[in-house]
């Protein structure tokens, strides 16, 4: 075994090890010290990428060095590294970039456990990604869970409050639903680390033993991850939760948090109970539909939101929903185009909620479309973000959101059959009523305001800070790099997928 | 229903995971939610015990006289049990701690009328 083989093991430990040490930091030397860290864990895989693109091929490491099916494993491919490497960079770049706002925000003596918050969610997010034991994994869900909440109440007025309280209520029927899951898979095989309970599963279904089980545990895990990261009908808590706490929150929430469990949801799919089990139970199906239907209905919402927050919210809705209608087609061409919208849709809207942010803070905190008139000329940096975002939802060329549009076409084309008619469709209608709201929010951003505020008056008297401009050209140059050097990061992908199972 | 019978353990974890989350999810008050919230985990810790133990055997501790692994029941849904337990502790704590803030704000533990009240502070 290599020293680089380590590195996914170093990046679960180092941020959860590290956030005890906040407990003593305060202020500046605390956030120095978090975007060290953050830093230091987006370097490492940086590394980890580059030595497994040279690698090619993926392996598992024993923790403690008990062999399966005792032990608990790491396990780490192609697709882990590119999105362990994504992950970090964005929550480097949501954590540097919301800083100021979360200043303002989050009392004083609080801030440093804030930063604790996104710590333990960057070392929950890398355990998703690497673990090959999926109890471990429902353990991590669980923390991330928890800090998600405090991530939303930390803005401690009675909005965030409620926002928080109504997300851990359908988040805790949504842990206990998957905790149900795995109680019922484990009694149907024996094994909690993936590739025995796979080996177990497909004999299942080879005898057709246990059938309604098997088909009430897949339908159960996909509910519970489904209702965690707001697919289509269990939505109901995105608004709010999004909209009402700090931007650098929005940002984690819905660009990595809610990744991780489509993360999960998709290790299941492929390490646990394979596509082709999957299919004879008929539950991709239902995904489909209901990503169909996220991503119209959250595209259609969105136009009516009278705040930029809002608006994005809903507009995750509908990302999220497409993520859930490429799964749906249950071909490993759709499920590569779920990830890779899974990926570009990571930056882009940790992208708009950071520029968002700074523009309402360039705004006097308006947050309302007619307070935000001209913002982009008191915050170039800001609204430059925020229209490269808006350009890769849209799916404007050179963007990550253009090679999102195609890959799905492609899915859908070879798919072929109704499903192929309904997802180009939704295809059309979502990107045309995206147009509606960003365009719309486009123009307010650079129509100049007649009435002369006090802030438009003076342009730079809110200056959006080096770490800003920083996290939202950071952002820009990844969304455009998507777009551009789409193909080694789809090969990249495929064989990612293709050694996940 | 003979189903049922022999596996009454776990047809009851069922019964009970059920009234745990039609309470957490339905109720109104945030501390009967609590309850529901962990009548709904101690119903799938019952439903794990349930699944490991072997009728006639003994706890896995080391013994005098029975020292062969057919001797115990299986001890990993207790393991299992006792890291659910530890982290739903933790979530009760999160939720009860939640709770406590908003009541100190608006003095009422209705979810509705907490919202209701917090909407009209935003005005």
């Amino acid at each position: 075994m290599q020293l680089w083989q380590n590195i996914p093991f170093l990046l679960i430990l180092l941020p959860l090890y590290s956030a005890s040490l906040f407990m003593v930091l305060r202020g500046r030397s605390a956030r120095a010290a978090a975007v060290c860290v953050l830093g230091a864990s987006c370097a490492l895989s940086a590394v980890f990428l580059g030595c497994m693109t040279a690698f090619s091929g993926s392996f598992t490491y024993m923790m403690g060095h008990f062999p399966s099916p005792w032990g608990n494993e790491i396990r780490a491919g192609g697709l882990e590294a590119a999105l362990a490497f994504v992950f970090s960079a964005v929550m480097l770049c949501a954590v540097g970039g919301g800083w100021r706002a979360f200043r303002r925000d989050i009392r004083q003596d609080l801030q440093n456990l804030y930063l604790v918050m996104c710590l333990l969610a960057q070392s929950a997010l890398m355990a998703e990604i690497f673990t090959n034991d999926v109890f471990t994994g429902y353990v991590f869900l669980e923390i991330l869970t928890v800090s998600a909440c405090a991530l939303i109440s930390a803005k401690n007025n009675g909005r965030a409050l409620t926002a928080a309280t109504r997300y851990m209520v359908l988040n805790l029927i949504g842990s206990g639903l998957f905790l149900l899951s795995l109680s019922l898979l484990y009694g149907l095989t024996g094994h909690l680390l993936m590739p025995p309970i796979r080996e177990a599963v497909e004999a299942l279904d080879r005898s057709g033993a246990y059938h309604q089980p098997l088909t009430v545990v897949i339908a159960l895990v996909t509910i519970s991850l489904g209702i965690k990261s707001a697919m289509f009908p269990f939505h109901t808590w995105v608004p709010d939760a999004y909209s009402f706490s700090t931007p650098a929150s929005g940002a984690i929430l819905s660009s990595l948090i809610s990744k991780g469990y489509i993360l999960l949801l998709l290790k299941f799919y492929f390490r646990v109970f394979s596509l082709d089990v999957l299919l004879k139970t008929g539950i991709a199906d239902v995904l489909f539909v209901f990503g169909a239907a996220g991503a119209v209905i959250g595209s259609a919402v969105a136009i009516r939101q009278l705040e930029i927050s809002r608006m994005i919210a809903w507009s995750s809705v509908a990302q999220i929903g497409y993520i859930y209608m490429a799964m749906g087609l249950g071909t490993r061409e759709g499920m590569l185009a779920a990830v890779f919208q899974m990926i570009a849709h990571t930056v882009a809207k940790a992208l708009l909620f950071v520029s968002s942010g700074a523009l309402c803070d360039a705004s006097e905190g308006h947050h309302s479309f007619p307070g935000l008139r001209g913002a982009f000329y008191r915050c170039p940096a800001g609204g430059i973000g925020f229209t490269v975002g808006a350009l890769s939802l849209l799916g404007v060329p050179l963007t990550g959101g253009m090679i999102v549009k195609i890959a799905y076409a492609g899915a859908a084309v070879n798919r072929g059959g109704m499903r192929m008619l309904i997802l180009l469709a939704v295809l059309v209608i979502s990107t045309a009523f995206s147009s509606v709201y960003l365009g719309r929010t486009l123009i307010t951003l650079y129509r100049r305001s007649e009435e002369a505020s006090p802030a438009a008056a003076a342009p730079g008297a809110c200056r959006p800070g080096a770490a800003l401009t920083a996290a939202c050209l950071a952002l820009s140059v990844l969304t455009l790099a998507l777009g551009m050097a789409s193909r080694p990061v789809l090969e990249l992908l495929r064989e990612g997928l293709s050694a996940f199972g | 229903m003979g189903n049922l019978l022999a596996n009454y353990e776990e047809a009851a974890a069922i019964i009970l995971f059920g009234i745990g989350f039609t309470t957490l999810l339905l109720h109104r008050n945030l501390i009967k939610k609590v309850i529901g919230f962990s009548m709904m985990d101690s119903a799938i810790y019952l439903f794990l015990a349930a699944k490991g133990y072997i009728a006639g055997r003994r706890a896995p501790i080391a013994a005098a006289g029975a020292l062969s692994a057919a001797d115990y029941i299986n001890p990993i849904p207790a393991g299992l049990v006792l890291t659910g337990i530890v982290v739903s502790v933790s979530v009760t704590a999160l939720m009860l701690a939640l709770t406590v803030r908003l009541y100190r704000r608006y003095h009422t533990l209705d979810i509705d009328e907490i919202t209701r009240q917090a909407r009209r502070e935003e005005d």
